[in-house]
């Protein structure tokens, strides 16, 4: 297949890196086409000669490369040969071609070429001004969900892949002295200058190799082809043991304390899945000592009348293109420019063997060197002009050119047309000051270089070559010296000397501050003037969101969508705020500074989120019954980072079946659950007691050995937090329970106030959550069970409710606790983990005779929900108090010590009338079990929005009582027994029911006494 | 992300070992029942946001478990001072910003 752009013969530039040898077949937009090993997807595009790459995100224009690298806005590719390994937001001017690669414009849905959003942008688009979607869609609210989905999708986002990637992502943890972000001159020469110290080194570079604009440029260094030096400096990198070098690897995120993120595309440029047993991608999580910016710079174009059609493009990407892919974007070429760095792009292409119509420069003057250069090669200078506007539909046909006065604010002369198919365009550079904004740096205005520059915000950061704002060659190379060897220095290394290869000095003349050339009709009438290409702002746009009072330049960037595409406005930040100052009579410091955030580029989920995938995706915690829940049929539950059993289905059972069958198994019989999550926290110390008593809210002196107290804890603001059994083990020895899900927090609590508070205390607290299991036995059976296998004298006179003993269970030693969470007689048997299954199994040995069976969360909660016993965090939810909760039996202000939320159990808002009060709810029709969450209202028949009281818990049907039973906050809940109250739902239905105690079985407690 | 020195485990190690938790210094009133609702009101609710230099508890929660305290700018992050429970920082805080809700709490003002 041709290549019409593919520079052949003599003409062929010497240094192109990629190879003709090796011929690659690829399809964009279910095209096939062919390019060479080395090329991008642009530069194989642009070989081919495509024009249209995608459609403009709001007036559906074609639109072409304009750049060759990060900051490229229109290029932007979905990729992926299979739905599981879809890329979107790929720019075409950094992914490499392999061979069968897949790749479609995400703009241009449809289809590129004649699409519904071109139409649309242009019935409609005149109708699309700046803060359209605030002013359109956002009215009726409802309907913005339907217009946004047919925005994105006409304005081509692209899409994340609907299967599961079957690539395997990593996350490293790197350690380095210094970080030299970027691997161009200035990059390699301070890593050189750095690595020779012996500090440890890290050079890492987006490009797929090092060498970064030399690549781009004809440059010599130490008088030879600047390659050599790349090959000889990357040569003496890669063999030192103190240096790591990564290509295709970009440094996206600068965070706090020199914390860096690079993400690294390993197999991206060669592979559409990786293959077996390789990693995809990779992020490196960097903390290094010192950080060399050396990110290099991006050129501006000039803005100027439909400077969008396909073949208007930065001038250092049309010499990337020559130089570097051997590929020359067209055949006519029309260069504007600024400065004279430019000239270079008109001799490029001369040399390329292809016409340059002209340069149009904007000064008055030129320099000598580049005059000379381009009088040698035959080639017209138009100075004090510039181009008005292009011309054509997919591709340029010419350009109208006409004169500027002396500040470039107006045209002063009659229009002339040049005929060209390329118009490359420099206003100069921005340095990539991108990473020095993650962390709070706010970059500075250098008048001298019309360009923001990286501020100090960091004292451990250098910014050094093109990235800030230092571009001839030779000084580049000098001061990257400097700023490897300083850096190496400030790690406590001895540089003395520095080295650096020399570069031609030449002379060059002023550049000129131009950024939006002037039409002949005023902005808003002429032809649009595009100013951000990935979001089709306008300088129109910019200049009309001032006059409607926008003077800062972040509302302005807000209200026009400036900068907000994926590529972070690279190329369109500072022409926005250059034509924004210019309306508003102010300076472009005056307006603001520029700001970016992390990511540099956007990065895949895959990368961020490394092996943190499915079972890996958080910690799972099992108790040392887990296999035996497994192999019994268990469905699992998560509580906190706990696997509970919910409930354990027997054949075809319904959830609901499982767990009736389960509650009356206990009621009846005997069940048991694994309660071994529960948070338990060893209390020692002569000063146990007097802690607990000021943690908890009821007391504690005088609990005997031998016996167990259920506690509640508050926060100082009296709200009740965790509750749980606390047993005396011995005179200066607790053991305390708190909910599964709270064991950290609890933990912790003990912990702040023992250390920043109450320090003179002699107490010790150690988590023993893991090493105890808790095994507990409930049912008018558990007493004939457990005494079957323990030397334990169970009496009940003796053995009491709420009653610890120590012993021998199944043979293993064990701790008793006779608590109760179903209000039946129940032992809570503790034993050390790893015997667990042993006697867990003994258990049901033993327990067959008696239907022993074992249940999950669910039972738990309905038998519990039928004692009226809460759930901390599900009938609590930080605004209640032990009263609230009528729990004030557990709560002693007698105590000497104020415990911690006592004071505040006072306050006015606490004690106050109508407070939310924890009651029971009876629907009136006992087979309704009200939706959790339901709001609850006292007259049904009000009006729309009804007064809401309170809210349902917990409810559940109650297998024993054979009806629904609910638990319920309702304001002054407690003086409303027996009062109706109603719940109405969703569907238009209402529910009926009564307040009552929440105690709805065995209200007198006479179950535990079951002989 | 913070790369913050443990003063017990005397080494520096990554934020995600530790946890904040907040204002440092917050004594607790000795004879909290003496206090006027407002006085513990402030005790238990109010807590600075200076933009600048801040006392902060921090606790080295995967690592040794011991609370320590930190003189940290809000502002550019950076760590002045690390020291222990029960010695005092060297480093003052930024003073209080004023902030627009100020007028709302007027019986705050009174009271100071």
């Amino acid at each position: 297949m041709s290549q019409p752009n593919r520079i052949q013969g003599n003409n062929a530039s010497a240094q192109s890196r990629v190879d003709a040898s090796k011929p690659i077949t690829f399809s964009f937009n279910n095209k096939p086409y062919t390019g060479y090993s080395g090329d991008t997807i642009a530069s194989a595009l642009l070989a081919n000669d495509v024009d249209v790459v995608g459609r403009s995100f709001k007036y559906g224009r074609p639109r072409g490369i304009i750049a060759a690298g990060a900051e490229e806005p229109n290029a932007i590719l979905q990729l992926g040969k299979t739905e599981a390994t879809q890329i979107p937001n790929i720019r075409a001017t950094q992914q490499l071609i392999y061979e069968g690669l897949e790749c479609h414009s995400t703009n241009g849905w449809p289809s590129t070429e004649r699409d519904v959003m071109g139409v649309v942008g242009k019935l409609f688009g005149r109708f699309m001004p700046p803060g359209f979607y605030y002013k359109t869609f956002m009215a009726p609210s409802k309907l913005w969900m339907t217009y946004e989905k047919m925005i994105r999708k006409g304005a081509g986002l692209g899409r994340s892949p609907k299967a599961v990637d079957p690539d395997t992502y990593e996350t490293i943890n790197q350690h380095a002295d210094v970080l030299v972000v970027g691997g161009g001159p200035a990059g390699i020469t301070a890593a050189l200058n750095a690595a020779r110290t012996g500090a440890r080194v890290i050079l890492a570079d987006e490009q797929n190799e090092f060498g970064g604009n030399l690549l781009s440029q004809t440059d010599l260094l130490d008088g030879a082809p600047a390659q050599d030096w790349i090959d000889n400096s990357i040569d003496e990198l890669a063999t030192a043991d103190n240096v790591t070098l990564l290509i295709n690897a970009t440094v996206n995120g600068y965070h706090d304390h020199n914390f860096l993120t690079i993400h690294e595309r390993c197999t991206d440029q060669s592979f559409d899945l990786a293959p077996e047993g390789e990693i995809r991608q990779r992020m490196h999580r960097v903390r290094a000592k010192q950080v060399i910016l050396a990110t290099g710079a991006h050129e501006r174009p000039l803005v100027f009348g439909n400077n969008d059609i396909p073949g208007c493009m930065l001038a250092s990407a049309v010499s990337t293109y020559i130089n570097r892919y051997n590929v020359v974007p067209g055949k006519k070429l029309l260069l504007m420019t600024s400065n004279d760095n430019a000239y270079n792009t008109a001799f490029d292409w001369h040399n390329s063997g292809r016409l340059v119509r002209a340069i149009i420069d904007t000064r008055p003057a030129a320099g000598k060197a580049v005059v000379k250069k381009a009088t040698d090669a035959g080639i017209e200078i138009i100075y004090s002009s510039a181009i008005v506007q292009a011309q054509g539909n997919t591709c340029i046909s010419n350009a109208m050119v006409a004169p500027l006065n002396e500040t470039g604010e107006k045209l002063s002369g009659s229009v002339k047309q040049y005929d060209c198919d390329t118009i490359a365009t420099s206003s100069g550079w921005n340095p990539a000051v991108h990473l020095s904004c993650h962390t709070g740096g706010r970059p500075t205005w250098r008048e001298d270089i019309q360009g923001f520059v990286p501020d100090n915000f960091n004292k451990n950061m250098i910014a050094t070559g093109a990235g800030n704002g230092l571009y001839p060659l030779a000084e580049i190379l000098q001061d990257a010296a400097s700023a490897g060897a300083f850096a190496a220095n400030a790690c406590g290394f001895n540089a003395t000397k520095t080295s650096y290869a020399k570069a031609e000095v030449e002379d060059v003349a002023p550049s000129m501050p131009i950024f939006h050339i002037p039409h002949f009709k005023p902005t808003s009438r002429a032809p649009k003037q595009f100013v951000d290409f990935q979001l089709d702002v306008t300088a129109a746009g910019i200049e009309l969101a001032v006059q409607e009072g926008f003077e800062s330049i972040e509302h302005v960037k807000r209200y026009t969508a400036l900068g907000f595409g994926t590529d972070q406005g690279k190329l369109s930040n500072i022409n926005g705020m250059a034509i924004a100052a210019k309306k508003l009579g102010k300076t472009i410091p005056e307006t603001g500074t520029t700001v970016f955030r992390p990511n540099y580029t956007p990065v895949t989920f895959g990368a961020i989120s490394g092996r943190n995938v499915n079972e890996f995706f958080d910690i799972e915690r099992y108790s040392a019954l887990h296999t035996w829940h497994v192999e019994n049929g268990a469905e699992f539950e998560d509580v906190g980072q706990w696997k509970r059993p919910w409930y354990f289905p027997k054949g075809e059972e319904s959830m609901h079946e499982a767990v009736n069958r389960e509650c009356l198994a206990t009621r009846n019989g005997v069940g048991i659950i694994d309660a071994s999550t529960l948070g338990k926290i060893d209390i020692q110390g002569p000063d146990a007691r007097e802690f607990l008593n000021r943690v908890y809210t009821n007391a504690w002196s005088k609990l005997p050995v031998g016996r167990c107290r259920y506690g509640l804890m508050c926060g100082e603001d009296g709200m009740v937090f965790d509750d749980g059994v606390t047993s005396c083990i011995s005179d200066n020895h607790f053991i305390m329970t708190t909910t599964s899900g709270g064991a950290a927090h609890v933990f912790n609590w003990l912990e702040i106030w023992h250390q920043t508070e109450w320090p003179e205390l002699e107490v010790y607290f150690n988590s023993v959550t893991d090493q105890w299991a808790t095994l507990s036995i409930s049912g008018p059976k558990a007493r004939l069970l457990l005494g079957e296998l323990t030397d334990i004298d169970l009496n009940p006179d003796t053995f009491k409710f709420m009653d610890l003993r120590e012993g021998v269970v199944a043979g293993v030693p064990a701790r008793v606790f006779r608590i109760s969470f179903t209000g039946e007689q129940s032992y809570e048997i503790n034993v050390q983990a790893n015997y667990a299954l042993a006697v867990w199994e003994k258990l049901f040995e033993h327990g067959a005779k008696y239907d022993i069976t074992p249940y999950g969360t669910e039972t738990m909660h309905v038998l519990r929900a039928e004692k009226g016993f809460i759930i901390v965090g599900q009938d609590t939810d930080g605004s209640m108090t032990p009263y609230d909760l009528d729990m004030g039996w557990a709560v002693s202000p007698a105590k000497e010590f104020s415990f911690l939320g006592k004071r505040s159990l006072a306050r006015e808002d606490t004690v106050k009338e109508n407070r939310k009060q924890l009651v029971g709810l009876k629907t009136t029709d006992a087979k309704t079990v009200a939706p959790e969450g339901s709001q609850i209202v006292l007259d049904p028949n009000q009006k729309i929005p009804m007064t809401m009281v309170g809210h349902v818990t917990s409810s559940y049907y109650s297998a024993v009582l054979e009806r629904s039973i609910a638990m319920a906050v309702i304001k002054g809940g407690l003086d409303k027994m027996g009062d109706k109250v109603y719940m109405p739902q969703a569907d238009g239905t209402t529910i009926e029911a009564e307040i009552c105690s929440p105690v709805f079985y065995d209200p007198k407690g006479e179950r535990q006494n079951v002989k | 992300m913070f790369l913050i020195y443990c003063p017990y485990c005397e080494e520096e190690r990554a934020e995600e070992e530790f946890h904040a938790s907040g204002e440092a210094h917050i004594v607790r009133p000795t004879d909290p029942e003496s206090l006027s609702d407002e006085a513990w009101g402030d005790y238990v609710f109010f807590r600075k946001n200076p933009r600048g230099n801040h006392h902060e508890l921090w606790q080295h929660t995967t690592g040794c478990r011991k609370f320590f305290y930190m003189t940290r700018d809000t502002a550019t992050y950076e760590i002045k001072e690390i020291y222990k429970v029960g010695e005092q920082p060297n480093v003052a805080t930024a003073p209080a910003v004023p902030n627009k809700y100020d007028q709302f709490s007027s019986a705050q003002a009174v009271k100071k």
